[in-house]
């Protein structure tokens, strides 16, 4: 279970005072559970994400992950606690092979088979890319889908994933819902926190979280949260203040 | 040989016995095993130290070793070796120096080697620099390397200096014929209060020859690193050079890159980047449970493979 309480991140902004990104939010994640956080562009939800992963430290509040307090733990422990994170931009490396990859996030010695599973998971033929480098010469998309893969290997109780859906294709688009449905659908008692704005994935989620101006705006079953939000579509309050 | 001169001999030339083919092993100045083929020859030269090895037109998928190991502190050599290597051969040949230095007096081992390369023969050469030695003697290498390349010829040349080498001023110089290709890569990783350069100086001087020179290299601590690639276009020609450069700590790394055309089709090309290890690439091997540390040396091992 993930606990969020209180949480605040402030950075400083242009005038020299502190912007609140994230503002005293309370959010608990139970185990077992697919949730998708979602809503408008700049609301904290990707900043969110990395307070969770521990890549940005909160201004003031806690995270308890298993009852465990993890505020102050850096990265390195918090994955070792069991989070993983998805970067929304992954990273490049010169060097670094996609099997070098995977095999660190597998956390042990992997066999090209064992490689090759994970890459097929998510639509990489093995035989393409287990010996290239994760640097320039792969694609977004490509790149996108390694990173989900090294999630994946890792199979840890918590997975966060920051927008999976940015910068793929449609047909990878597919697949990516597939991994998700198996990964739901699969894990004993894991957690899956994604990121989206993508009306598919909120479709496949058990919960939907809504983050807006640093604050939870609605948390609820889908059945619930979805239908609301699929009618604020293209609404916009500026736009309507300005026709009232 | 001792078991510090074996374990410098592993390390420049990767050989835990002797190996197959031509050789010849010199340790702490002296020759001390020689092996010659039905194709390849090996020298002493009567006028100076170093060898010449002869390397009979049509060679092909042979090989020649010649390590040098220098365990006795205080040391210092100049050897002149010379690589006569006929028209249509394809070899392969490992140079290399190891320095064990644990005494407190300079060790240094300085070469030229100069390779004469025949018309469409292919040679591979593969040179590994290494110290080690807990003595305050320095370990210096000053190699040089000159390489004159015949119509049709390739040339590959690869160097590595990981570690334990306190000073080093490395030069290549190659001239190439028409139709002649080079392509250089250097791997170069200096630490502590070291200093390396290396400079390249490449004359296109043939219609349609061609040269790439790679170097990636990571300087950590206090260490200073200076790399200098001169491309000259003399004919029609492909030259490319790339400086691809980690900095750590309070490493300094200088890249001077230098292309010249003087011909209307040399088409010459200069790439130079330094930078530090970026940080989302640390966090992103974090996230995978590695510490700052281990992320680190596993982007640094991965550059430099």
């Amino acid at each position: 279970m993930l606990q969020l309480e209180n949480l605040s991140y402030q950075v400083p902004d242009a005038s020299d005072s502190q912007r609140e990104i994230i503002k005293n939010l309370n959010l608990t994640i139970d185990d077992h559970r697919f949730i998708v956080i979602t809503g408008p562009n700049g609301g904290g939800k990707s900043t969110l994400a990395k307070l969770i992963m521990g890549i940005e430290q909160p201004t003031e509040g806690r995270i308890l992950f298993n009852g465990k307090d993890i505020t102050r733990l850096s990265v390195t422990e918090r994955a070792k606690c069991g989070i993983s994170f998805a970067f929304q931009q992954p990273v490049r490396f010169k060097g670094i092979k996609v099997k070098d990859l995977i095999t660190l996030a597998a956390g042990d010695a992997l066999s090209t088979a064992g490689a090759c599973e994970y890459l097929s998971k998510v639509g990489l033929c093995a035989r393409d890319y287990i010996n290239r480098d994760v640097d320039a010469s792969l694609s977004g998309g490509e790149l996108k889908r390694i990173e989900i893969a090294t999630v994946i290997a890792r199979n840890t109780p918590l997975s966060v994933f920051d927008e999976p859906e940015a910068g793929i294709d449609l047909w990878s688009f597919n697949n990516l819902i597939k991994v998700f449905e198996e990964l739901r659908d699969t894990g004993d008692h894991r957690s899956l926190i994604i990121i989206s704005h993508q009306e598919r994935i909120l479709n496949i989620a058990d919960e939907i979280v809504v983050i807006a101006d640093g604050r939870v705006k609605a948390q609820g079953r889908k059945e619930d949260i979805l239908p609301e939000l699929l009618q604020d579509t293209g609404s916009c309050r500026f736009y309507q203040e300005v026709q009232e | 040989m001792d078991a510090i001169q074996k374990e410098l001999l592993e390390q420049v030339a990767g050989l835990h016995e002797v190996p197959a083919g031509a050789y010849n092993i010199r340790a702490n100045g002296e020759a001390v095993a020689r092996n010659t083929t039905a194709h390849i020859d090996i020298v002493t030269k009567t006028d100076k130290s170093g060898i010449d090895i002869v390397i009979k037109p049509g060679t092909k998928k042979e090989s020649v070793h010649i390590p040098v190991v220098l365990s006795q502190s205080g040391l210092t050599e100049m050897v002149y070796n010379d690589f006569h290597v006929g028209d249509d051969c394809d070899v392969t040949i490992v140079a290399g120096c190891g320095i064990h230095n644990s005494g407190d007096q300079m060790s240094r081992h300085d070469g030229v080697h100069t390779f004469y390369i025949g018309k469409n023969s292919h040679v591979k050469y593969v040179e590994k620099h290494y110290g080690s030695g807990d003595g305050a003697g320095e370990r210096i290498m000053n190699p040089e390397t000159v390489v004159i390349l015949g119509e049709n010829s390739f040339m590959e040349l690869e160097t590595v200096q990981i570690r334990g080498v306190d000073s080093t001023k490395r030069s290549t110089r190659a001239t190439l014929a028409k139709g002649a290709k080079i392509i250089v890569t250097e791997k170069l990783m200096t630490h502590g209060k070291q200093y390396a350069e290396t400079s390249f100086d490449v004359d296109l001087n043939g219609e349609g020859s061609s040269a790439n020179v790679i170097s990636r290299a990571v300087a950590k601590d206090d260490s200073h690193q200076l790399f200098l690639a001169k491309i000259n276009g003399n004919n029609r020609c492909a030259g490319h050079s790339e400086c691809d450069a980690i900095i750590m700590d309070n490493a300094r790394i200088s890249a001077i890159p230098e292309i010249t055309a003087n011909h209307l089709d040399a088409e010459l090309i200069h790439e130079a980047a330094i930078g530090k290890i970026a940080g989302d690439q640390i966090v992103k091997l974090m996230t995978l449970g590695l510490t700052e540390a281990e992320a680190e040396a596993q982007i640094v091992n991965g550059f430099l493979k």
